[in-house]
């Protein structure tokens, strides 16, 4: 039978043919935890085998990304209970402070995450490395304690869901435009349980980094895994960092439950306002909206064609008076590349606060947390109430460019005029 | 059996800030210190009310956002014997299984409950009983090895009492 990209690889890891609906015990090729999710997982597998231990070794990434570099006592102590567990375990992917960055980021430019594989990670955001064509889903500390220890977990193979996307991106407009769009109009939950797959001329002229955005956002609209067919592009990206992959997609004729047909050439930059990520608006709906803060930077939009498309903007412009302007490259890898090209010094000269890789004011962990009543625009993924800060605070998101526009004008605006 | 009373009957979209804000997750361990403050930005009288056994109904994908198992733990440990809901989010409805926090997929129920009433509800079987209106509503029951986990009270559980995972 013909089988989708979930069918195939939950197939392939379970060893049999597997159809949706059906409860599966699957081998894990990568299991990802980072510095908040690690000490829980620890905390579990201890009470259950005496000891922390993995499956192992060569399978588990230890990532530090949330509290980067420890800003607390407490964020301090959980680090120091990873640092031992990644020494006494001899874990090669841990990725300390200074020598990653946010995790979803490290799997995939470090060539971890590859075209076929099983990857579970203890934060909602693994989905991201659904842009190399992996099926990799976001899962709690007593699932990766079951992992840990016994390399295997249970999943329901779900339905799977074909995204098609067509059209050249208009100028000023961008995969966080087109993935925004898509949850306006499928809302929060249209692929609750789902596994999705991007297909279209328009994804397969999106870069790795612009498919990590749309993989990175598809929990957004509830999705178990957002997948893209790993073509030429893919192969090439990993060929870059050392790896040998070859093309990997769904079977010709596969089943989907549902198709969603997308035509994106005429879309205008997109905004979600306060407090859900599907209060989808043209930008033109919101324009004029005052902002108090503006964020680029997370796992959705941090990567270095983010900020060369936000330095297009902020060259020789300052960030407007009352506004702060805070810029975070999603790894190390990505830092390095922008200060070597310049693309820090525009931004510093802008007047932007840049900082080095973490997850920070994404989800009002530090490095820029809203005050009462206080509004920001951000590059981040998700706006729920009290998601960066204050309760009382409200979050836009949108593109990099649409961020660093707002941020020139104080006030939410339209990137196009500054292209 | 579980018995209770309906504590609360929340809207669609509740999402894990709104269930244990981040301010929380990130500092303590303590789950019975962590669930004084569930629900708390969504409504912050409500925890106060909640005395053990109560029920929370809600609308569709209850649980959506984070994967912190914190999310169904503070809402096990403030004394909730189960959540009914129209539709859950996939890692929270995943999480509160491990941790042994009966969770129901029942949108008729949900429609024909209001705050304050007692419910009965029969998780081998698939019925939920409204003991003040009278009615009785069928819903779905777990798999059996999700049955297996919840009737041991989590997945910790049944590893300690059966000396290995349901599939090993």
């Amino acid at each position: 039978m013909t089988k989708t990209m979930a069918e195939k690889i939950l197939g392939r890891a379970s060893g049999k043919d597997v159809s949706p609906g059906e409860i599966v015990e699957a081998n894990i090729d990568l299991a990802m935890v980072h510095d908040l999710t690690g000490p829980h997982v620890v905390e579990v597998v201890e009470e259950i085998a005496g000891e922390v231990k993995v499956w192992d070794p060569e399978k588990v990434a230890i990532i530090f990304d949330h509290h980067v570099p420890a800003d607390k006592i407490r964020a301090a102590e959980l680090q120091v209970i990873m640092r031992r567990v990644a020494r006494k375990l001899g874990i090669k992917k841990f990725h300390d402070v200074g020598r990653g960055g946010i995790c979803h980021q490290v799997l995939v430019e470090e060539g971890y995450a590859r075209p076929g594989m099983l990857i579970v990670g203890a934060d909602s955001h693994t989905v991201t490395s659904g842009a190399v064509g992996a099926f990799a889903t976001g899962i709690g500390a007593s699932d990766m304690a079951m992992v840990w220890l016994t390399g295997k977990l249970w999943f329901m193979v779900p339905e799977s869901i074909k995204v098609n996307v067509i059209g050249k991106l208009p100028k000023g407009v961008y995969a966080k435009d087109v993935i925004l769009h898509i949850i306006g109009k499928v809302t929060v939950d249209g692929a609750t349980y789902k596994a999705v797959e991007f297909h279209g001329d328009t994804i397969r002229n999106m870069t790795i980094p612009d498919r990590m955005t749309l993989s990175n956002m598809s929990v957004e609209m509830g999705a178990k895994a957002g997948m893209v067919p790993a073509d030429e592009v893919t192969v090439q990206y990993l060929r870059e960092r050392g790896v040998e992959v070859k093309p990997f997609g769904p079977d010709p004729g596969a089943h989907y439950e549902d198709e969603w047909n997308f035509e994106v050439s005429k879309l205008e930059p997109q905004v979600a306002a306060p407090y859900s990520v599907d209060n989808v608006h043209p930008v033109s709906e919101l324009e004029g909206t005052p902002i108090d803060q503006a964020f680029i930077g997370s796992c959705t939009n941090g990567r270095y064609e983010d900020f060369v498309e936000a330095a297009k903007i902020l060259k020789g412009r300052k960030v407007a008076e009352g506004v702060r302007c805070i810029a975070i490259p999603a790894s190390i890898k990505q830092y390095m590349k922008l200060l070597k090209d310049g693309i820090i010094d525009i931004l510093a000269e802008a007047g932007c606060f840049v900082a080095h890789s973490t997850c920070g004011p994404c989800l009002g962990g530090h490095l820029g947390v809203l005050g009462p009543e206080e509004v920001a625009i951000s590059s981040s993924n998700r706006n729920f109430r009290g998601r960066m800060g204050h309760p009382t605070s409200k979050v836009y998101l949108a593109s990099p460019a649409t961020v660093a526009a707002s941020a020139v004008e104080g006030k939410i605006a339209d990137p196009r005029k500054y292209l | 059996m579980i018995k209770g009373r309906v504590v609360a009957k929340l809207g669609d979209n509740i999402d894990t800030d709104m269930i244990i804000p981040f301010r929380y997750k990130a500092k303590t361990t303590d789950y019975y210190e962590l669930a004084k403050h569930v629900f708390e930005d969504l409504d912050p009288e409500l925890s106060k009310k909640i005395k053990p056994g109560d029920i929370v109904v809600a609308g569709k994908n209850f649980g959506m956002g984070s994967s912190r198992e914190q999310a169904p733990i503070a809402i096990k440990y403030s004394g909730v014997s189960a959540v009914i809901a129209k539709s859950f989010a996939r890692i929270f409805f995943r999480n509160a299984i491990n941790i042994g926090l009966p969770v129901i997929e029942a949108p008729e129920a949900v429609d024909k409950t209001d705050e304050g009433d007692e419910l009965e509800i029969d998780l081998e079987k698939g019925v939920i009983r409204n003991l003040t209106k009278g009615w009785e509503v069928k819903f779905k029951p777990y798999p059996k090895m999700l049955m297996e986990i919840m009737k041991e009270g989590g997945i910790y559980n049944y590893y300690k009492a059966h000396g290995k995972f349901p599939w090993e």
